[in-house]
C-alpha cells in the first residue's frame, strides 16, 4: 500500500497546474466558480485550448489524436482542472460517442467523425431518453425504417442536453420489434440540420435552458450512418456505459464545490464570528469532507485496479451513487451557508455583461439555482434507484 | 383533548380552500411573479373580500380571528395553492407589529390592510444579520421631535410593492443587543429611502433597501423607543408558525402528486409504485409529514403560553418544517424523475418553495441552536 502518486504522476500534476495557470483565463474561471452561464463560445473555446495542447481527448489512443492518458492521469487532470474552476469538458462527442466509434465504427466513420470531434466541427448531443423511456431505456419507441439507401426516422427524444448547439445527434432507435425490447435497437448518427428535425427547449425548474425535446418527422438518414449492425445498438450503448468509469464519481467537481463552501463559510459571519467556526456548521462540512476523501480513494482504487473491467458495471454504479449523493450534500451545505441570500433570484446577474445593482454577495447568486439544478444528477444517466438495482443484480445476485 | 377545529374555523378553512381550488392556478401565479408587483392585485382583493386577511387580526383590531389556529388553517391552504400574495409581509409582519405596538392612531391603518388596500413590509433583516433577529445595525438618531434613520435592509419581503414599511433601527446598544431596538412606520416614498426589488427563486418578491438620512416624526415610532424586541420576537414567531403551516400544505400537495405519479407512470411494464424500494420511501414521506403537522399543532396550542414555551414550540415546528420540507421536496423530485425537473410541471415549484421556507426567519440549524438555548432558560 502506498497512497502517494508516482514521481511520474507528480510531474504530470505539476505540468497540468502550469498549463491551467497559463491558459485558463480568470474571467472564465470566475464564471464557473460562481455558477454563471457559460456561452457556447466559452465551452468551444476551452475545448480548443485543450486541443491545441493535445489534451482534449484524454482517453483516446494516440493514433486518433488522443492523449492516451492513464485513468490516474485523467483523474489528476480532472481534480486540478476542477479546483482551478475550468469549464467541464462536454462529454457527448469525446467521451460517449468516440469510444463506440473506435470499437464498432467503420474505418470511414472513424476517419470522418473523430477529427471533427477533436477540432470542434461537430458538436454532438445524445438521443437516448424518450418521454416513455426513462429508467426503462430499452422501451424506446422512436422508429427507424429502412427505405433504399436511407433510414426514415419518426419519434421523439427528450432531455437532450445542449441540443440547441448541436450539429449532430447519436440516437438509439427501434429497428425491430421481435424478441426482447433490447434486441430491436440500433445506434445511428443523424445530422441535426436534416429536414424534419425540430428542437424544442425544456425550461428547468430553476429557469435555465440546458435540455431539449428533439422531434423526428420522417427524417431521412443515409444508411451509412448506422453504427455496426442493425438491431445491435443496445450492445454498443451498454459498452459505452461500462467503458466510462473515469469521472463518473465527479470527485474533482465535488472537491471544487466543497472548497467554495469553505470560502463562503469564512466570509459569512454570525454575530461577527465566521460561520466556519460555528460547531454545528463545521460538523456538517467535516462529515461531507470525510466522505469525499474516502470516495476519492475508492475512485483511485477502481482506476488503478487492472481487473476493474470485470466488474465495471457495478463499480460505475457505486461511484455514481456515492458521487451524486456527496455532490448534492455539498449543494445543500452551500445553500445553508449563504443563509437568507438563497432567496433572491436575479437571473440576469448570472449572464455575461450584467451591470445592474448587486443583490447580496456575488458568491451567493448561483448557489440556490445550482442546488435545484443538481437534483438532476441522481436522476440522469440511470437514476440512483436503477444503479442500486444493478448492484443488487450484478454483485449480490439478487 | 380535541384535535378538531371549531365549526366556524373549519368553514373558513373550506371557503379559502374553495377559492384557491376554483380560481387559483399555478400558471397565473407564476406569471404574476414575473410582474413588478410580484403577485396578483385582483387575487389579493378576492382574498380580502373573503375575509382571509381579516382572519389574521383580532376583533379588537377590527378583524375576525387572529388566534394561532387561524394562522395555521389559513397558511396551510395558502401553501396548498402555492399562493404568493403577501399575507406574510403585509398582514403577519407589518400588520402584526402594528397590532402589537401601535397606538390608536397608528392602528387605524389595520382597516386598510384587512380591506386589501394597503401593502406593508417589515424592513428588518440586514446584509450581515443572517437569521439573527436582534442583529440590527441600522441606526435611529433623535433629531428634534423626530428621528433620522440610516442603514441597509436585506431581502425585505414585499419590499418593492409595500406602501409602508415597518423599519427596525437601533436607538442604543451593540449590534445584536435585544435592548435598544425601535420600530418606525416609514412611507415607501420617504426622501432618502431607495429600494431594489427582485424576484425570489420560489416565486415571491423582495427588495434591498437603503436608508440615507430618512427623517421621520415622533408619531412614526411604534411602541416605546428601544423597547421593540419582545414584539419583534413574538411577531417573528407568528411568521414562523405561518411558514411551518404553509409548508404542510405544500408538502401534502407534493406528496399527493408523487403518489399519483407512482400509480400511473409505467416503466419495465409495471407502474413504478409497484417497486418496494419506492413504496417504503414514500411511506416515510407520509409519516414524516404527520410529524410536521403535529409540531405545528404543538406550536399553535402553546403559542399563548409563556414566552419560552411559545418560542421552543415554534422553533421545533420550524425545524421539522425545514427538515421534512427538504425531504419531501427532494423525494418528490427524485421519485418523479426528469419530469419534476421542468418548469412546466408543478411539483418543482412546490419543491422550491419548501426549500426556501427553510431560508426564512431561521433555518434548521438556527432553530436547533435556538431550541437548545431556550431549553437552558426553561430549566
Amino acid at each position: 500500500m502506498d497512497l502517494s502518486f508516482s514521481p511520474e504522476d507528480l510531474a504530470f500534476q505539476a505540468e497540468v497546474r502550469a498549463f491551467l495557470k497559463a491558459e485558463l483565463s480568470p474571467a472564465l474561471a470566475d464564471k464557473v466558480r460562481h455558477n454563471k452561464k457559460l456561452t457556447k463560445e466559452d465551452m468551444v473555446g476551452w475545448h480548443a485550448t485543450l486541443n491545441k495542447r493535445g489534451w482534449l481527448a484524454q482517453d483516446w489512443p494516440k493514433q486518433y489524436g488522443g492523449a492516451d492518458w492513464t485513468p490516474v492521469q485523467q483523474q489528476i487532470f480532472d481534480d486540478e482542472a476542477s479546483m482551478a474552476n475550468a469549464p467541464r469538458i462536454i462529454p457527448f462527442g469525446l467521451k460517449m460517442l468516440a469510444p463506440v466509434l473506435m470499437k464498432f465504427g467503420t474505418e470511414e466513420q472513424k476517419a470522418h467523425y473523430l477529427p471533427r470531434i477533436l477540432d470542434g466541427t461537430d458538436w454532438w448531443c445524445q438521443g437516448y431518453s424518450e418521454p416513455g423511456a426513462g429508467s426503462d431505456l430499452a422501451s424506446l419507441k422512436t422508429r427507424a425504417v429502412r427505405d433504399g439507401d436511407h433510414y426514415v426516422i419518426n419519434g421523439q427524444k427528450t432531455w437532450t442536453t445542449l441540443a440547441q448547439y448541436a450539429d449532430m445527434i447519436f440516437c438509439l432507435v427501434r429497428t425491430g420489434t421481435e424478441g426482447k425490447p433490447q434486441e430491436g435497437i440500433s445506434f445511428i448518427l443523424v445530422d441535426m440540420k436534416s429536414p424534419g428535425i425540430t428542437v424544442r427547449p425544456i425550461i428547468l425548474l430553476e429557469g435555465t435552458h440546458e435540455v431539449n425535446e428533439v422531434f423526428f418527422d420522417n427524417v431521412r438518414v443515409p444508411a451509412e450512418n448506422l453504427i455496426g449492425e442493425e438491431n445491435k445498438g443496445w450492445t454498443y450503448a451498454k459498452y459505452l456505459l461500462t467503458h466510462e468509469r473515469t469521472n463518473i464519481a465527479g470527485v474533482g467537481a465535488s472537491k471544487a464545490a466543497l472548497a467554495e463552501v469553505k470560502r463562503i463559510a469564512k466570509a459569512e459571519t454570525v454575530r461577527g464570528v465566521p460561520l466556519s467556526d460555528d460547531p454545528y456548521f463545521a460538523a456538517r462540512v467535516a462529515q461531507v469532507e470525510m466522505e469525499l476523501d474516502a470516495l476519492s480513494t475508492t475512485n483511485l482504487r477502481v482506476l488503478s485496479s487492472p481487473d476493474a473491467a470485470a466488474s465495471a458495471g457495478s463499480i460505475s454504479s457505486m461511484l455514481k451513487i456515492k458521487g451524486t449523493e456527496i455532490r448534492q450534500s455539498i449543494n445543500d451545505l452551500a445553500r445553508r451557508a449563504i443563509g437568507p441570500y438563497a432567496m433572491p433570484f436575479v437571473s440576469e446577474a448570472l449572464e455575461e455583461g450584467y451591470n445592474g445593482d448587486p443583490v447580496g454577495p456575488e458568491y451567493a447568486l448561483g448557489v440556490a439555482p445550482d442546488y435545484f439544478n443538481n437534483r438532476k444528477i441522481s436522476i440522469f444517466g440511470g437514476s440512483n434507484e436503477i444503479q442500486r438495482g444493478i448492484i443488487s443484480k450484478m454483485v449480490m445476485g439478487l | 383533548m380535541n384535535f378538531t377545529h371549531t365549526e366556524e374555523r373549519q368553514l373558513f378553512k373550506d371557503s379559502v380552500a374553495r377559492l384557491i381550488a376554483d380560481t387559483y392556478t399555478l400558471d397565473a401565479r407564476n406569471k404574476a411573479a414575473e410582474t413588478d408587483l410580484g403577485f396578483s392585485a385582483e387575487k389579493w382583493a378576492q382574498f380580502a373580500e373573503l375575509g382571509a386577511i381579516g382572519a389574521l387580526f383580532s376583533e379588537d383590531d377590527g378583524g375576525f380571528g387572529g388566534a394561532p389556529f387561524d394562522v395555521t388553517v389559513l397558511f396551510e391552504e395558502l401553501g396548498r395553492g402555492l399562493v404568493n400574495e403577501p399575507f406574510l409581509a403585509t398582514a403577519i409582519l407589518g400588520g402584526g407589529l402594528i397590532a402589537e405596538l401601535g397606538n390608536t392612531d397608528q392602528k387605524a391603518v389595520i382597516e386598510e390592510i384587512i380591506a386589501g388596500t394597503k401593502q406593508f413590509a417589515f424592513a428588518h433583516g440586514e446584509p450581515k444579520s443572517r437569521y439573527d433577529a436582534s442583529h440590527v445595525e441600522t441606526t435611529a438618531k433623535k433629531s428634534g421631535e423626530g428621528y433620522v434613520l440610516n442603514g441597509a435592509k436585506a431581502i425585505v419581503l414585499n419590499g418593492g410593492a409595500a406602501d409602508l414599511l415597518v423599519v427596525s433601527a437601533r436607538s442604543s446598544g451593540a449590534a445584536w443587543d435585544e435592548d435598544g431596538l425601535s420600530l418606525f412606520l416609514v412611507p415607501a416614498d420617504a426622501a432618502g429611502l431607495s429600494r431594489t426589488a427582485y424576484p425570489s427563486i420560489d416565486g415571491l418578491h423582495a427588495a434591498e433597501i437603503r436608508l440615507d438620512n430618512v427623517t421621520v416624526g415622533a408619531d412614526a415610532l411604534l411602541g416605546g423607543e428601544g423597547k421593540a424586541w419582545p414584539a419583534v420576537e413574538k411577531v417573528i414567531a407568528r411568521a414562523n408558525l405561518a411558514l411551518a403551516s404553509e409548508a404542510i400544505g405544500a408538502m401534502e400537495v407534493a406528496r399527493d402528486m408523487t403518489i399519483e405519479y407512482l400509480k400511473t407512470r409505467k416503466q419495465f411494464g409495471v407502474v413504478i409504485g409497484k417497486f418496494q424500494a419506492l413504496q417504503h420511501r414514500m411511506a416515510t414521506v407520509l409519516l414524516e409529514i404527520e410529524q410536521a403537522r403535529s409540531s405545528v399543532i404543538n406550536a399553535a396550542g402553546r403559542f399563548d403560553g409563556s414566552r419560552v414555551e411559545r418560542e421552543m414550540a415554534v422553533s421545533a415546528a420550524k425545524t421539522l418544517a425545514g427538515k421534512i420540507g427538504r425531504l419531501v421536496a427532494e423525494e418528490a423530485i427524485q421519485m418523479h424523475g426528469g419530469i419534476a425537473m421542468t418548469w412546466e410541471y408543478a411539483v418543482g415549484h412546490f419543491a422550491k418553495r419548501l426549500v426556501m421556507i427553510d431560508h426564512m426567519f431561521g433555518d434548521v440549524d438556527y432553530h436547533v441552536a435556538r431550541y437548545v438555548a431556550l431549553s437552558k432558560e426553561a430549566a
